[in-house]
Parts: structure tokens; sequence; C-alpha cells
């Protein structure tokens, strides 16, 4: 958590936390995988009542923030969320709405989408990962042929977040000149949606195929000229939000771990007073520590456009894409044996740190990245 | 606990700003005296962080006095103290303008930043005017007189001892790790006063001369061939009773203060810093340089140990930044620093290990580099777990975190509230 929020920051994220507390405690969220996972309709809708969908609106399209940092408020969201492993489209939705509030500008109007997002009325997904294909998002292979004023678009894409519940896809794809963005509908009978298994407790994903799809020249978001920055914002943006709710994840086991320490007694003493245990959780505190500290950078960068937003958005991933999953299963052999079985709330918490830690760059494709961006 | 005098939120320079010059116009007065004063770094002298010359003593005291004549000592002291009473933001952007220029580096640590940040919380008066003023003035060099042979991190468990006679204090016992003291003109020397009471209870904190007849210090070579450390042993050297520090028995109080200013340094976090410090195992050298210096730069793994030790340096500097607003909001206690401590043991070591990973066999021989810092990452890994163990060893940070932070039972001493001459001791 950012040490630095301002008052009404902090109202929001006590307002977040007692919203997410009443309408989606870790029962429900037990509940909900029991059901199919997903997420339910309703809560999301009143999250958008919230305004978790317009924060990285401007006010000119109808959104805006009370603090005016839009970016560090949907972090302040994406924390708790974290911390209650919390279901909902909130990162597509937002990657989504970053996506066409950056090409507001340059391409066609699509501010009926935006609206609609906003208003939790529609949820959508960037349709950007390929089967077999690592993250590599300005070279896909799914394509999009001009024919006349239309563009055709042709191929698959897969992690697809909500892709079974989504209104509409952001689809990165290839044209004869280069690689763009379109919005394509899901209802269309030429696009075939296959959910598919995933590691989270509720979280969705699928594969899309885009079979020969025709969608008007209108459809394209910016234009192929601002595409890269565009998938670029993006990009930022879904990975400085995995940092925030893997933090929110971590700062909740770790206090539930450190209570456990305290409660559990062997030998007639507590776990807490044993050097060994004391020690681990030193490393865990200090690395927390570091997590917290380098998201609020990526996050600060982010939302202030800083230049060197995409380093530090990178480190920020490589660091606590490497970290959060290391301290959970610290805190699972905290437990002991009761840490890894299903009652147990432990493996909600890892299951949601690796999806993070895995998707849109692992560590390891963000350390390379770092390289690149250091001009080694 | 006492109130740090450190402040960096961006609140406290608003507050201050109508008696205060602002941190840009300071900047822009600093830039200018600096080219007008200072000599230019000289690209192709070699700077080593491991070895200091003796001519770098002269050099830098010469260096601290100009900085005083010109009003840019000591920027976050008090100016009653020949400081000039700013703000760690004015002291940031002195620390960057001054990044092109020679500057007394070698007088921050321990001089500045811990044994005068103590004095300026626990000193008297008397000892502030000639103390305090002497260290910011580049009149004299502080250092600590505080471990000892007979253990390293029990450090209340100390055996030098004063006696008080008349309106003096006589000291007998020995000193050990003393950075730099070879090069010091005063310590501040913890002793104990009383051996009937707790060994916390019986200590004082006495400023005393390095160089004394009744003293001899001697340097101590490392395993990387530096001599930085010393040690001093003491037969009945005579100090006048003014030179007490708090009160007598107290000791502890101050020293925990003075461990304070040292965990601070030592973490990155002073305010009392100037210039770019080099910090001791550290290095200018990037894991990229020694990358190319070997040709390994296109190689995929390569570039990702590099990426790597880029992000932990980045977020070292993060953490301590973090850290530093939570203690100075009162968020966080003093010990958080132990976190910033941590950090600096473990991110500097994985930077040593990728280092020696890439300099490969030319780390331990080299033709083509054997001058060069191929050589230098080896025997820079000689001295690797110094990074752990100065300043307090890790293992001692880890239970601060954890009894400080986290609230963790203590852990077991047999030698709380026994009077101090019945604690058993090693031979």
């Amino acid at each position: 958590m950012d040490l630095e929020l301002s008052e009404d920051q902090k109202l929001f994220r006590n307002t977040t936390a007692k919203f997410l507390d009443n309408e989606s405690p870790i029962e429900k969220v037990r509940a909900l995988n029991k059901a199919g996972g997903g997420f339910p309709a309703e809560f999301w809708a009143q999250g958008a009542e919230l305004g978790w969908a317009a924060l990285l609106v401007p006010e000119e399209l109808g959104g805006g923030s009370i603090s005016g940092n839009g970016f560090q408020d949907l972090a302040i969201v994406a924390e708790e969320f974290g911390r209650l492993v919390s279901p909902g489209p909130l990162l597509p939705v937002n990657t989504v709405i970053a996506g066409l509030v950056e090409g507001a500008e340059s391409g066609p109007d699509h501010s009926a989408e935006i609206e609609g997002l906003m208003s939790g009325e529609s949820v959508a997904t960037w349709a950007v990962y390929e089967p077999k294909g690592h993250w590599d998002p300005l070279n896909p292979t799914t394509t999009a042929r001009k024919e006349g004023d239309n563009y055709v678009i042709s191929g698959v894409k897969d992690r697809v977040e909500i892709g079974n519940e989504a209104d509409f896809f952001f689809v990165t794809a290839k044209t004869e000149t280069g690689v763009a963005n379109f919005i394509v509908p899901s209802d269309l009978g030429s696009v075939v949606i296959e959910p598919v298994a995933a590691l989270d407790f509720v979280r969705h994903f699928a594969t899309v195929r885009f079979n020969e799809v025709t969608v008007p020249a209108s459809a394209m978001v910016g234009t192929q000229e601002t595409a890269p920055a565009i998938i670029e914002r993006m990009f930022q943006v879904v990975v400085a939000l995995q940092c925030a709710e893997m933090n929110g994840l971590i700062n909740r086991v770790f206090e539930f771990t450190v209570q456990w320490a305290f409660d559990r007694y062997s030998f007639g003493r507590p776990l807490a007073s044993y050097q060994a245990l004391k020690h681990r959780f030193s490393d865990m505190r200090t690395w927390i520590e570091c997590c917290n500290a380098t998201a609020d950078e990526a996050v600060k960068a982010v939302n202030n456009r800083a230049e060197n937003s995409a380093r530090l958005v990178s480190v920020a991933k490589a660091y606590i894409g490497t970290k959060a999953v290391q301290i959970i299963q610290d805190c699972i052999q905290m437990h002991g044996g009761l840490g890894v079985t299903w009652e147990h709330d432990c493996h909600l918490y890892l299951r949601r740190a690796t999806t993070d830690r895995q998707l849109f760059g692992t560590p390891a494709d963000h350390k390379r990245r770092i390289a690149d961006l250091i001009g080694l | 606990m006492l109130v740090t005098n450190i402040a960096v939120t961006s609140e406290f320079g608003e507050f201050m700003s109508d008696q205060l010059e602002s941190v840009e116009d300071f900047r822009i007065r600093a830039r200018a005296w600096l080219s007008g004063n200072m000599p230019k770094l000289d690209p192709a002298k070699e700077y080593n962080t491991n070895r200091v010359a003796d001519r770098e003593w002269v050099e830098h005291r010469e260096l601290q006095k100009k900085l005083f004549a010109g009003g840019f000592a000591g920027i976050c002291f008090p100016k009653e103290y020949g400081g000039q009473g700013l703000t760690p933001a004015h002291q940031t952007a002195f620390t960057e303008e001054s990044a092109p220029y020679e500057m007394p580096l070698r007088l921050n640590v321990p001089s500045l930043s811990i044994c005068s940040g103590m004095l300026l919380d626990m000193g008297s008066e008397e000892q502030k005017q000639k103390y305090l003023r002497g260290a910011i003035s580049g009149e004299m060099i502080l250092c600590q007189f505080l471990s000892e042979p007979s253990g390293g991190s029990d450090l209340a468990g100390l055996l030098t001892r004063a006696q008080r006679d008349g309106d003096t204090y006589v000291i007998n016992g020995q000193k050990c790790w003393s950075t730099f003291a070879y090069a010091a003109d005063y310590a501040t020397c913890l002793v104990r006063t009383d051996w009937d009471a707790p060994k916390h209870r019986g200590l004082s904190m006495i400023i005393v001369p390095v160089h004394d007849d009744a003293s001899h210090l001697q340097r101590v070579r490392m395993s990387d061939g530096s001599d930085e450390f010393c040690e001093e042993f003491f037969t009945d050297l005579v100090v006048p009773a003014e030179n007490l520090v708090g009160a007598e028995n107290d000791g502890w109080t101050v020293g925990q203060r003075q461990l304070f200013y040292e965990r601070q340094a030592v973490g990155g976090g002073s305010p009392y810093v100037s210039g770019r410090q080099a910090t001791r195992g550290g290095s200018e050298v990037t894991v990229a340089d020694v990358a190319r210096a070997v040709g390994k730069d296109q190689d995929s793994a390569t570039r990702e140990l590099v990426g790597w030790q880029t992000a932990l340096d980045t977020v070292m500097h993060q953490v301590v930044k973090r850290i530093t607003i939570g203690m100075t909001s009162g968020e966080y206690p003093a010990m958080a620093s132990s976190m910033m401590r941590l950090c600096h043991a473990e991110i500097p070591q994985n930077r040593m290990d990728i280092m020696l990973d890439l300099a490969g066999d030319e780390a331990v021989t080299s033709a083509e580099h054997g001058d060069g810092y191929l050589r230098n990452v080896g025997i820079q890994y000689l001295m690797r777990q110094g990074a752990s163990l100065g300043g307090g060893s890790s293992e001692m940070s880890r239970n601060m975190v954890s009894e400080r932070v986290l609230m963790m039972p203590r852990e077991m001493a047999a030698d709380r509230d026994v009077p101090f001459r019945e604690v058993r001791r090693g031979r």
C-alpha cells in the first residue's frame, strides 16, 4: 500500500475494502468456484457503479476520479481485489478501456463502447495471445485483410480472460501494412469461443477463433501508426495492475500467516518464538516492503505517463512476479500440511498470484525487456 | 523514542517554503558555486571503493573546508553548528549537482552521517560546538569505537572500562572494527562504567582522542587486501569528564541513537551524506559492463541476469525511499531501517554472484583484463559477506524486524537483568 495516499484515496480504499468484504468475502468466492467460477453480473454492475471502470476514462468522455490520479485509484481497487481474491473483469475491462482511450484521438469514435464498459452494461477483453506463442503482441499471426470498406479478421487467440463472457474483443492483428487493433463483437457467427481450463479459482479464460470475421473499417482502434503506442499503454496498464493485485495477495497472506504464527503452539511455545521461523518472517516482511515500494513506483509512473514508465513497470513485474509466489509458498510452509489442503485459503492466493505472474510477460520476459530498455 | 530530524516528504518542503530557499533556487545557486569552486572529477582517475589512498584524506579535508566556506557543508545540520539548516530535498539536489565534481565522500560515513548525527541529538551544547562544528567544517574527522573482539552482535556485552577519577575518566580495554579510525581525530567510544548493573544499564558514551600516547592503533588487513578497519588498545587513557555524552550509565540510549544513524547510513537513507556515495563492497562497474566486457551481452541468459540485477538495484532505491517516508511519518518504527539493511546485504551480494558468473574464468586470472575490473570481480567476491556483516549482521537485523516490526517474542537472553560482573563469558 502506498504510504503517501491522499485523504480522498484513503477513503476510496476503505469504501472499496468494505464493499468487497460485504459483497465478495472468501466464502462467496469459494461458493462461486463451486458453481463454476466466473463473476456474478450484479457484482460487476455494482462495481461499475462505484466507478471501477471509469477511472481511466477522461472527464470529457464521462469518466474521472476524485483524486485526479485515476490509475493510482484503479491500482487501489486492484490491490483490494488481491486481498480477497475477488472475481470480476477488473483487469481485462480496464485494459481495453486504456486502449480505447489511447486510440480515441487518432482513430474512429468508440465513445459508445467506452460508455457501455464504464456503466458495466458490457464487458470486454484484450484478445492478444496466440496458441503456442509467448508474449509478443507486435507480431500477431492473426490477420486483418482489407476488403473495400471492411476488414476481414482471421486467426486464433487464446488465454483470453472472460473470453466466454465478453461482449466484444479488442483484437490485435496484422494487416498488410502492419499491426492494428480492432473491436470485434462476440455475438457474430464467425466468432467461436471455447472455454479452457484455468489455474485461477474463479477467473475464466477461453480460446477465441475468428473465422473470416468481417468488421467495418470504423472498428479499428486508433490507427496503424498509433497501434504500437496503444499496445504499449495497454501492456503497462495491465502489468502494473497485476503488480498491485499481487501486492494485495501477499500482504493478506502474510497477515494471516503472522497471526497463525502467534496462535499456533508447538512444544509449548508459539511458532512466532522460534528464531529460525522469525528470520524467515523477517525476510518475507522485507521482500513485501520491496514489492510495495516497486509497485507504487510503477503505478505512479503509469499514472503520470513518466518517461521511464516502461522500465519501472518491468522492474515491478520482474521483482513481484518472482517474489510473490515465493512468499506465498513460504507462508504455506509455515502452515504445515494444512497449507496445502483445499480447505485452507492459501491455494486461492497462490492460484491468483501464479496467474498474474505468468501472464503478460513472465518475470524472465520482463528481465529481458529491462535489458533491452537499458540499451544492453 | 526520539523524534528523528529527517524529513523527506514534499509536504515538509512546502510547509517550510516561507522561511527556506526553494530547492530549485538552491540548486541553481549550488550549480554555479560548484562549477566555480570544486575540482572536476577526472574520469581517468580510478576510484577504488575498497582502498583509500592516504592522500585522499588530506584532499577530502580540504574539499570539506571549501564546502564549508562556500556555505554548502552539512546541508541538513542546523546553522548554529555550522550546517545550512536545509531539508533532505536540498541535500538530494546538491548531491545530484555535485556528481561531476570531486567531493569529500570519505567524510560521509562514519564522521558526518553517524557520529555527527548522534552528537546533534545527544551531545551537550559545548560538544556540538566543538565536535559537530569541527566535523562539518572539515577541521576534524570522527569515528566510532563500538565493537570489541569479545563479541560483535552482542554490543552491550562490551568489556572496555572507564573509571571516573576526579574530572577525568581513565579508560582501559580494546576496540575493533572501527572503520577509518586511522584517519580520524576523535571517536565516540562506548565503555562500561558500572559492572554491578545489568549490561545495558552500565554503559557510557565518551568522546576520546584517536591518537594518544595511552592508546595503540593498528590497521586490520582484510581478505581482499584492504585495511580500512582498525583496532585500538587503551592503557590508562585519560579523557576529561566533560567528554561524556548524555548521562553516565545511559550510554545504551546514546549508542542506540548512533546505531540508528549507522543503519540509516548503511541502508543508504542518511540525510547527512553529501555527494554520490559508493558503498563498501559496492562497485561503479555494472553487471551490464561485465556482460559487455566478456562479449556475452547478446546472449539471452545473460540478458536475463542483467535485467534481473537492474531490477533489484532499482528496487533497492525504491524501498529505501519508501521506508524513509514511513519512518518520517511515524507509520513505521525506527527499527524498520533494519529492512533497508537487509536489502543492502542481499542485493549487492546477488550482484557479486551474477558478476562472478558472467566474468567466468577471467574473474580469477586473465592476461587481457589483468588490471581491469574483471579481476576486481574476483577480489570483490572475497569480501562478499562483508555486506551482511558490517553495521550489524543480517541475523541481528532479522531479529530486529521480527521482534520490533512484527512484534514477535524476543530471543531468550541469559544476561538479562543480571549484574554484568556475574554474566558468564567465554574464554
